[in-house]
């Protein structure tokens, strides 16, 4: 009988480790030439001041000192941008749901959703700090939901409008209603679409969380932290909180891609995704 | 399409139905979008009146200083700001154009190093190992998070080989920019140049074409595509770095200050806040229609088609 | 006659857009029971658009479409047919033996019965053991055998198919052939079949509809009078070469007069 193309079967343990291994070094390298350029080259060679950036060593000092206030402020300002990446995500997908179903309201908005996006919503956050107060967290939650809602918005469209037209006239010969159309095919078909949005929107929602401070925020976040402390001079302080932000971030990222890893876990990894 | 409509020959009839059905999409467009303008506005009323009239809280409190009209809002353009002073249009737009100035510069050269170093990586598949995850890195650093920073420290001058060279205000700032454009670009440049096709690669080999011809001819062209994409998202991100950069209170001329400045006197007229923030939004999405534009001029690529 | 036909086509026309691409023309066709009906003809003869008028994918401009007795609608609401395009179409984020349930989770079939004719489908093209893989992990044969027994699950009357094997080699080709011929006998169904290989054709069919363009429409209809079932050996007999050679020949007695008319036409403009 004819033979099927399985996916290869599992090499030993010690190959494996030995192909990660390979894989990373080039990283690993890299990384170490970044530190040393950090603490040597940048300040002694280069001499960029402690303005600019301080020795690695130095802000690693401050990052172990410190340690408690800035998890707290960095938690404050994560639980901002959480609150914000899921109110705006879902937004944006309940509605890309409706402008997928009413496919011209859909195509005449597109283009409006995608220079939407263009806007600089950062300039935003006075604004939502005179609607809920300049020291509520729903001020920068706000500014996170707006930054998150457009990324998700068009991807999620994207995602659930490029089926390919045989596959509804698969659905069609079924009699199949909407509804039913968009639960079998669209949305399972938007989901790489949908992940690729999201972790886009993480980033942004990270990042409009802390710069949304510098208009003005709570002590407890970590934007006001970084802003205050730049003004007091203790930049190691600034630059730990930076620090922070970049874990909280890269973390938030990557619980995502976990969380797409298994729900994807039928697509051919030759696929390529936006 | 499983039934493929064949090419009609043309002739004089047909080109000149072409041409008015141009001129008829060209006015549906821009009915649309006086539509849109005017949908939105009626939202934006309507929820104003419709939450003051029954006194709601949720999700915030809505009065002239905290959603003032809309036509109030453009009005204030053509008010003079302050009293006796220019018209608040035209302050904001040397403000718009000064940021405009530095996301400009940013995006240049951020664009340029991006592509360049995107090309080496390209070409030098080592390279893409060791220097890919660096790049990958850089992002890691939320740099609108840092950029105040950065312009403030740059200030101080940088010395290199003894020389200290302190950059103008807005050149700092241009730093911002381009350090948020060169990293999609430099993505972008490499998958794009690394997308031709397997089989037009061997044509071209079969034309005994050399390396370079090989670029020119067949891997930007394949790469354009990849390249705008990367400059939509950079040109949007220049003028956010760009206003951003901006808020050490330093620098005063661009939008950035405007924002602060307006932002400290909000309780004594919001509507300049609000006018601030229609300009950059406009600063914005005139930055991302350039880039638009420029793609249509130079691409010449088949419309994806959504279903 | 048209009251065994399962697939009774008369007067269809089908002209697309404001600018009048005119597809089909007066079309008239009858598919009896257990027919294998194939259309065959150049691009651009209609040949798809008349499957998916059949199927009510696609509504005619003008004309009628009876299937099993009911309108072409009644007989799509009802799941009279069950339709096989050119590329797989099969759900990537679904194992094989999900996708083949697909049509029988709309139809509410409760989960063991499900079981039971996934199982007995996958027997039927004779791919029991790949219930749990994915549409990427088969061969392009194999995924068309998948979207076949995906359309046959729940047993329909009629089998429309849109050049199915068109994309795949030669040899799979010929294999799915006898494959297919096999399930037609098996199950006794009625196919219709939209080819562009007068091989195919002549093998699979018991008649062949020969297609024309510019307008679309039915120029000949030979039947196929070699012995069932049909083997490798079929292939080889003289018979089969007569009538490959029939049908070629009135591929291109329509084919030359239409590229013709056509130059005469556009000259003078």
């Amino acid at each position: 009988m004819t033979s099927a193309t399985f996916a290869h079967g599992r090499p030993s343990p010690g190959r494996r480790l030995l192909g990660w291994f390979r894989e990373w070094l080039p990283a690993f390298v890299v990384i170490a030439i970044g530190l040393v350029t950090w603490q040597w080259v940048l300040p002694d060679v280069l001499g960029i001041q402690r303005f600019l950036l301080p020795r690695f060593s130095a802000v690693a000092q401050t990052f172990w000192d410190e340690r408690t206030a800035l998890w707290s402020a960095g938690w404050f300002t994560f639980k901002e941008a959480l609150g914000g990446w899921a109110i705006g995500s879902g937004l944006a997908f309940v509605s890309a749901l409706v402008l997928a179903r009413w496919r011209p309201l859909g195509r005449a908005l597109m283009p409006y959703a995608v220079a939407a996006n263009a806007i600089p919503i950062i300039a935003f956050a006075p604004i939502t700090n005179a609607w809920f107060g300049t020291f509520s967290p729903r001020s920068k939650m706000a500014v996170a939901a707006v930054l998150c809602f457009f990324p998700v918005l068009v991807n999620s469209l994207r995602g659930l409008t490029s089926v390919r037209p045989e596959s509804i006239e698969l659905m069609r010969s079924y009699a199949a209603s909407e509804a039913s159309t968009f639960r079998r095919v669209r949305i399972p078909n938007s989901l790489p679409f949908v992940f690729s949005g999201l972790k886009v929107a993480s980033v942004l929602a990270m990042i409009g969380a802390i710069v949304g401070d510098y208009f003005g925020g709570s002590i407890e976040a970590l934007g006001i932290q970084i802003r205050s402390s730049v003004g007091l001079s203790q930049f190691e302080y600034a630059w730990a909180a930076i620090l922070v932000a970049s874990i909280l971030g890269l973390l938030f990222y990557g619980v995502i891609s976990l969380a797409e890893h298994f729900a994807l876990r039928w697509h051919p990894s030759s696929r390529r995704i936006e | 399409m499983w039934y493929a409509l064949p090419v009609q020959p043309g002739g004089e009839a047909t080109r000149a139905r072409r041409a008015t059905s141009w001129v008829a999409a060209g006015v549906v467009r821009v009915a649309v979008l006086v539509l849109v303008f005017l949908v939105l506005g009626a939202l934006w009323e309507g929820y104003r009146w419709f939450w003051i009239n029954r006194d709601w809280t949720v999700p915030f409190e809505v009065q002239d200083r905290t959603m003032p009209h809309l036509h109030e809002i453009v009005g204030q353009l053509f008010r003079e700001w302050p009293e006796g002073g220019p018209v608040l249009g035209s302050t904001l737009l040397d403000a718009a154009l000064f940021t405009a100035k530095e996301a400009a510069v940013g995006f240049a050269i951020g664009a340029v190093v991006g592509f360049a170093l995107g090309a080496v990586i390209a070409h030098f598949k080592v390279l893409q190992r060791g220097v890919m995850p660096y790049v990958v890195a850089s992002q890691t650093i939320p740099i609108l998070a840092v950029a105040p920073m950065v312009v403030v420290g740059l200030g101080n001058g940088v010395s290199v080989l003894g020389h200290t060279w302190v950059p103008a205000d807005w050149l700092r700032v241009s730093v911002i920019a381009a350090y948020l454009t060169f990293f999609p670009v430099t993505i972008n440049t490499v998958r794009g140049l690394q997308s031709a096709d397997p089989l037009a690669l061997e044509l071209m080999h079969s034309y005994a074409a050399g390396r370079w011809r090989v670029l020119w001819r067949l891997r930007l062209p394949t790469a354009l595509p990849y390249l705008f994409a990367a400059f939509r998202i950079a040109a949007t991100a220049s003028v956010v770095g760009a206003i951003v950069g901006e808020l050490p209170s330093s620098i005063q001329s661009g939008l950035g200050g405007a924002i602060l400045n307006f932002n400290q006197y909000y309780s004594a007229e919001p509507k300049n806040l609000w006018a601030t923030n229609l300009v950059a939004a406009a600063l914005g999405i005139s930055f991302f229609l350039v880039v638009v534009l420029a793609e249509k001029l130079v691409v010449h690529r088949a419309p994806e088609r959504l279903v | 006659m048209s009251a065994e036909a399962v697939v009774s086509v008369r007067g269809v026309t089908k002209v697309f857009g404001k600018g009048g691409v005119t597809a089909l023309k007066d079309i008239d066709l009858d598919v009896a029971q257990g027919d294998f009906v194939s259309l065959i003809g150049p691009s651009g003869c209609g040949k798809s658009t008349l499957l998916r008028i059949v199927g009510d994918i696609t509504e005619p401009t003008s004309g009628d479409v009876t299937v099993n007795g009911k309108s072409a609608r009644r007989a799509r609401e009802d799941r009279d047919y069950g339709i096989v395009f050119q590329a797989p179409v099969l759900f990537d984020w679904r194992t094989v033996a999900k996708n083949i349930a697909l049509p029988l989770e709309m139809q509410r079939w409760d989960r063991g019965r499900r079981q039971a004719r996934v199982a007995e489908m996958l027997d039927l093209v004779e791919l029991t053991g790949f219930e749990k893989l994915y549409p990427w992990q088969l061969s392009g044969g194999m995924q068309q055998r998948v979207s076949i027994a995906r359309a046959l699950a729940f047993a329909p009357p009629l089998l429309l198919m849109d050049e199915p094997f068109g994309a795949l080699d030669e040899m799979t080709r010929e294999r799915l052939n006898l494959e297919l011929l096999r399930i037609w006998s098996e199950t006794g169904s009625t196919v219709v079949f939209v080819t562009h290989s007068i091989s195919e054709a002549v093998f699979l069919s018991t008649r062949v509809a020969v297609m024309s363009p510019r307008p679309g429409r039915v120029s000949a209809l030979i039947g196929i009078d070699l012995p069932q079932p049909r083997t490798v050996e079929t292939r080889e007999q003289p018979r089969f070469f007569e009538l490959v050679t029939e049908v070629r020949e009135a591929l291109h007695a329509t084919g030359a007069d239409e590229v013709e008319e056509q130059l005469a036409a556009e000259g003078p403009e």
